[in-house]
């Protein structure tokens, strides 16, 4: 049960990120100032792809909540490290962003730090 | 690749700041607010909504409401590739607030953990943001 929690933890996170980047992109670059911003906003709720991933990131925070319920925290720190090297996976592969190795090397540190974090 | 204009730029690296900096004001204020409130293992909606009376946990989960909203907007100027690993570095500040105003004990090893995130935060800040094309958002 928990290693399934960490499987859909992880890949609703990933997904998420990848939804919402996808969907963000699509919208056009953000503006700083107040009224762009309450644009955006506004738009995102006619935004399916932004949505959807909003949706995928709320469905990891539950399983996230059902885990920390029966386990501790640091059970739940696997599925956070394996997002990371999932996610940049996914945006060299479906985001088509250009995935250098010094791109692969920060999201291998953070991912390694992040698991030492919990040891 | 977008050829960003250093006004544009500044822009995505302000954005950068802002999320990073709510990340970690958000999850401290929240923290702080939550040790204040006590354990809560309730499936009573009420016993949550209790916590919010808390100034700490309401300033945190809106400072966290905040975060998501600048988050989205960074994603909309930004590479994932990029965001998420230059975004780690709130791993790093959070465990230095906890230390420093929350009086939160730090291992050796977990002083190694915020070395090696810090490592893999600058080798990605040495990559340009945006590897995709783009085109800003117009209002109509």
């Amino acid at each position: 049960m928990r290693w399934l929690l960490v499987g859909i933890i992880a890949l609703c996170n990933t997904v998420g990120d990848v939804l919402n980047t996808a969907g963000m992109k699509r919208q056009g670059e953000a503006e700083l100032d107040l009224r762009s911003v309450a644009h955006m906003v506004a738009r995102i709720f006619r935004n399916p792809l932004v949505l959807a991933g909003l949706g995928s990131l709320a469905v990891a925070f539950i399983a996230l909540l059902s885990l920390l319920s029966i386990s501790n925290v640091s059970f739940a720190v696997p599925a956070t490290a394996i997002s990371y090297l999932l996610e940049t996976l996914l945006a060299k592969y479906v985001l088509k962003e250009k995935v250098t190795w010094r791109r692969w090397g920060a999201a291998s540190l953070v991912a390694f730090g992040v698991l030492m974090l919990s040891w | 690749m977008s050829s960003a204009t250093p006004g544009e730029a500044r822009k995505t690296q302000l954005l950068t700041l802002i999320v990073i900096g709510s990340n970690v004001v958000g999850n401290v204020s929240l923290s702080h607010g939550m040790r204040q409130v006590g354990k809560i293992v309730s499936a009573s909606p009420l016993d949550y909504a209790r916590a919010f009376a808390n100034p700490w946990t309401l300033a945190g989960v809106l400072v966290l409401a905040l975060w998501m909203i600048t988050d989205l907007a960074l994603l909309s100027r930004a590479d994932l590739s990029f965001v998420l690993p230059v975004t780690a570095s709130a791993y790093v500040l959070i465990a230095f607030a906890g230390h420093f105003l929350l009086h939160e004990h730090i291992s050796v090893q977990r002083w190694v953990a915020i070395v090696v995130i810090t490592l893999g935060v600058v080798l990605a800040e040495e990559t340009p943001p945006r590897t995709t094309e783009g085109q800003s958002e117009h209002l109509q």
